[in-house]
């Protein structure tokens, strides 16, 4: 009885949520077309310098640059409802084709750095917050400061040279076999890392002081399943948020590490596409980042619901 | 004797012992921060007083002086504490006027994303509806995507000027303003005090500007300090990419790119200024995690 009240309380509370992320997503294509419109004219850049001007007229209409900016407009949001993003004018294949061909390494990259960092970063906080104002403790969260607020480009440069040209354990760029994606996982991942051990930490040490967990030592409960059961089961929800709210952050952040790497992933693929003015490319990998970050998002809502009753009411 | 009180008490004697420890706390400013504080007044002094402390002109090119370690006693016969670049200049001197496009660039943005996002979030906290719907999904939206990319984007279709670094960067981080002050005004407007000046007949915009906005004046100063350290990072990490204020202007964010080539031959081109850069951004955080704490400890756990 209570559980079905419940639903019915989260089932409006998710498509509020459906409706303001569809909404992001428009607003995120249309400020996209503007800025890709304003960009200025690619044909001269696609075609050679002594082309005939019957030649730019003949490229302009076949890519619907002749067409006023409303009709653009509106064949484009048509466009991008059925998946269609256009053709690349650089690569002269669809974007979305050219965009699927980068997106298996950001992907790898992405997950091994947001893993990598979840599966450091949780232990780690739980381990500060379990030893706390120790030596060990305050070496962590200096380390999680100085991780949480290093510029991500510093930070790549840095372990090239330390860990890639001084030290020579990886190499310095590129894709290949593991190890070279030791240091791009570690450059994009150590915002996440330091954010959530830091989070985890605080939701530990918040869980510690409540009354439940004073209930369950003083009824004699072994402190490894005190913190097993009752503190880590507690922590989660905001765990839980917080990592899915990094995983997005880490797909801005591709941008730059792909860049600094030489990663061939969508994010370096966008920054060359704009300076290609390759408008199809570039709508299309900014769609599908924005895209995976709204679904991240809303599977995070999901999981905090199951995990927390509490907030499908509200 | 019975036991005899002192005649006059400090008044915190009075008050239990975990309140004067909470004040203590609150008291006692932390080494980091007294560090962090004088820190950002000597880039503050630096960055003024550039011509005067720089030992070489930052753009004087010396190509017999080329990439060298640092020292003090250089081909040129002058002293190059922090080495030269690709072309002979003095890395030390471009350290130093590279902290006026930082700190200009990042005061600027932050006056603008903070007039913008206070504005916002006091309109949106305030008028609720309609308004408030339209601005929070904008927010929402930007949110939403990896910001770097429309900045990457409106820069390389504008060129890369001083006015177009500020208005982006200053655009990149309305949204932390706006967020949460609309979610105090939404507190403060069921107030009593704002409802009785409400119904003496204070307009709207008296009761905003007069009664609303000083009492979430500290929490603007601490998104404030925040967002100096994003948006000293985002200009850097725009140079880098090489579209923020353009050579031969040094900027830390560009000395990092040109000394990414010489990485294993010259380190010091681009780890003198990546370092400063690192140590400014750690430091004005953290002085805004404090003032966080003090000024506001609702926010606690806000971004």
């Amino acid at each position: 009885m209570r559980g079905l009240n419940g639903m019915r309380g989260f089932l409006p509370f998710l498509g509020h949520r459906l409706f303001r992320a569809l909404i992001a997503l428009w607003l995120v294509s249309t400020v996209v077309f503007v800025v890709m419109r304003l960009s200025g004219d690619p044909v001269p850049l696609l075609l050679p310098p002594d082309a005939p001007h019957s030649e730019i007229l003949r490229v302009r209409r076949e890519l619907g640059l002749d067409q006023p900016l409303p009709v653009q407009y509106v064949i484009f949001l048509s466009n991008l409802a059925r998946g269609d993003f256009g053709r690349s004018i650089h690569f002269r294949e669809p974007a979305f084709e050219v965009v699927r061909g980068y997106l298996a390494a950001t992907l790898e990259l992405g997950l091994t750095a947001f893993f990598l960092a979840a599966l450091v970063a949780v232990p780690i906080g739980l381990f500060s917050a379990m030893r706390r104002n120790t030596l060990v403790d305050h070496a962590a969260m200096g380390l999680a400061l100085i991780g949480q607020s290093a510029p991500t480009f510093f930070l790549g440069i840095l372990f090239i040279l330390l860990l890639s040209l001084k030290a020579d354990l990886f190499p310095t760029s590129g894709r290949g076999d593991w190890r070279n994606l030791v240091l791009p996982a570690l450059t994009l991942g150590a915002f996440t890392m330091a954010s959530i051990a830091r989070l985890t930490r605080s939701a530990v040490l918040e869980v510690l002081r409540a009354d439940y967990i004073r209930t369950a030592r003083a009824k004699g409960v072994a402190e490894t399943w005190v913190v097993a059961k009752h503190t880590l089961k507690n922590a989660a929800i905001p765990i839980v948020t917080i990592t899915g709210l990094q995983f997005g952050t880490l797909l801005g952040g591709a941008v730059v590490t792909e860049t600094v790497f030489s990663w061939p992933g969508i994010g370096r693929l966008a920054v060359q596409s704009i300076y290609n003015r390759d408008y199809a490319v570039v709508q299309c990998t900014v769609f599908l980042a924005a895209l995976m970050f709204i679904v991240i998002n809303f599977f995070v809502d999901l999981i905090y619901g199951v995990l927390d009753p509490r907030i499908r009411s509200g | 004797m019975a036991s005899s009180i002192p005649a006059s008490v400090p008044a915190d004697a009075v008050l239990p012992a975990a309140t004067q420890r909470a004040r203590a706390r609150r008291r006692r400013i932390p080494w980091l921060v007294v560090l962090g504080g004088g820190f950002v007044a000597l880039l503050v002094l630096v960055a003024a007083a550039a011509p005067l402390l720089a030992p070489e002109d930052p753009i004087r090119q010396s190509l017999r002086g080329r990439l060298a370690a640092p020292t003090w006693t250089g081909a040129d016969g002058h002293a190059h504490l922090l080495g030269t670049d690709h072309l002979g200049r003095d890395v030390l001197s471009r350290v130093i006027y590279g902290s006026r496009v930082s700190l200009v660039i990042g005061f600027a943005a932050v006056l603008v994303g903070g007039v913008l996002g206070s504005a916002a979030g006091l309109m949106a906290g305030f008028s609720r509806g309609r308004v408030d719907a339209i601005i929070m999904t904008l927010a929402d939206a930007q949110l939403a995507f990896p910001f770097i990319l429309l900045a990457i984007g409106i820069i390389a279709v504008l060129g890369p000027s001083f006015p177009t670094l500020v208005v982006v960067i200053g655009l990149s981080g309305w949204v932390s303003y706006a967020r949460i002050l609309r979610s105090q005004v939404l507190v403060l407007r069921s107030r009593e005090f704002v409802e009785s000046i409400h119904a003496l007949g204070g307009s709207r915009f008296r009761i905003i500007l007069r009664h609303v906005l000083p009492n979430v004046l500290s929490t603007i100063v601490v998104i404030a300090t925040l967002e100096l350290a994003r948006a000293i990072v985002l200009e850097a990490t725009l140079s880098f990419l090489g579209l923020g204020i353009q050579p031969p202007t040094p900027s830390w964010g560009g000395m990092v790119q040109e000394g990414r080539e010489y990485l294993d031959s010259a380190w010091w081109i681009s780890t003198f200024p990546g370092l400063v850069l690192m140590i400014t951004s750690i430091v004005v955080s953290r002085s805004g995690d404090w003032l966080r704490d003090v000024l506001d400890p609702t926010l606690r756990g806000e971004k």
